[in-house]
């Protein structure tokens, strides 16, 4: 590995650490995505700098080129982030969903009640 | 069970910019029921459904942002569980459903939870042919099979609930693509509910017309199987209470 890419690599591991401790000092992140990005990223960052560390875990796993080690076990990472923010949103929208029923729902019934202090007469049945 | 007339009816009409066709679909309910309870859920429009339904007197629950006929339905079934309903009866609001027949849909709830205002059952002129009609029936032949009773039109949306019906469907009511009528039947299904079909006759969609082709046939067969196998695999949290 050239001087270069090394740096580079160090580079860019750091500067993701740094990207993702900025969004928790700000609480952009909530804290169960905060744990795991800081994790992923002290990960990479270990990987940029110390490349050996690499090459033994992949021998280790028995995959002779270590890049595709790499590849490997980002993409399964990658595909694990994706499906859990896939799920939440799943949840999510089946919240908002219960949300605008409701709101829906007291909408009428405020208008109701509006009406029954404007005339009580009349109103607080709801036929 | 109460006797149909004992009985207290919500009729709810889910409504997506239909202020052109919904304050006769209640005038239609009313004279083919006085006095009943119209609950109108206007589904997000953007047109005046929600202030000419209220000038027809019926009540408006109005979502902020369109839910789909899935959503929509699932505000009616409750406000009804809220208000103490016993029945819920689906009426779209392009007029296509004819509320002359609503008698007889609740009068075949004294022996199913729910009823389906079907076509192609032998009233009625209403046609679909060619690859539409085809895959139309392959649905209905399997949804039959999955419910236990004749079925020739398992997306209509002309359908009457019993209470049984209205407590599962208060909290269960899928607002996915044909969620509210195959998936729903499913999970009726499911949690021990009967399902019966009455004979209607349905008139044309005011506007709009159902696309003919072989190749939008075989995409509706194919998300309505992809919704139908969701479905079935899908746990139901009522499934281990029962009924």
């Amino acid at each position: 590995m050239t001087h270069s890419a090394y740096i580079l690599g160090v580079a860019a591991a750091i500067a993701v650490v740094s990207l993702v401790v900025e969004l928790l000092r700000r609480r952009h992140l909530r804290g169960k995505y905060a744990v795991l990005w800081l994790g992923l990223s002290l990960v990479s960052l270990a990987f940029a700098a110390a490349p050996r560390l690499l090459e033994v875990l992949s021998s280790a796993a028995g995959v002779q080129t270590p890049a595709n080690f790499l590849f490997f076990v980002a993409i399964l990472t990658m595909l694990a982030v994706i499906m859990q923010l896939s799920y939440e949103s799943g949840v999510t929208e089946e919240e908002t969903r219960t949300l605008a029923e409701e709101v829906a729902l007291l909408r009428l019934e405020l208008e109701r009640v509006e009406r029954a202090q404007n005339d009580p007469s009349h109103g607080d049945e709801p036929r | 069970m109460a006797t149909p007339a004992l009985r207290r009816v919500l009729v709810v009409i889910p409504a997506w910019n239909e202020a052109a066709s919904v304050a006769t679909v209640i005038a239609e309910v009313r004279a083919a029921m006085a006095g009943v309870d119209v609950l109108v859920v206007d589904d997000g429009s953007w047109d005046r459904t929600s202030e000419v339904a209220k000038a027809a007197g019926a009540q408006v629950a109005r979502l902020p942002y369109n839910l789909g006929v899935g959503g929509a339905m699932r505000t009616g079934f409750r406000y009804a569980r809220r208000h103490g309903y016993d029945v819920v009866v689906q009426i779209d609001a392009d007029g296509q459903h004819d509320p002359t027949f609503v008698p007889q849909l609740l009068e075949a709830l004294t022996h199913s939870d729910i009823v389906i205002g079907a076509r192609f059952a032998g009233v009625g002129d209403y046609r679909v042919t060619g690859p539409r009609g085809w895959a139309m029936r392959v649905l209905s032949r399997t949804m039959s099979l999955i419910v236990v009773t004749r079925m020739t039109d398992a997306t209509s949306g002309f359908r009457a609930a019993g209470p049984r019906a209205i407590g599962v469907f208060a909290t269960h009511y899928p607002a996915e693509y044909l969620g509210d009528t195959v998936e729903s039947l499913v999970i009726a299904r499911r949690v021990g509910l009967t399902v019966g079909q009455v004979p209607v006759a349905m008139r044309a969609r005011s506007a709009g017309r159902a696309s003919q082709g072989v190749l939008s046939a075989s995409l509706y067969l194919g998300r309505a199987a992809a919704a139908l196998l969701l479905a079935l695999v899908r746990r139901w949290p009522y499934e281990e209470e029962q009924l």
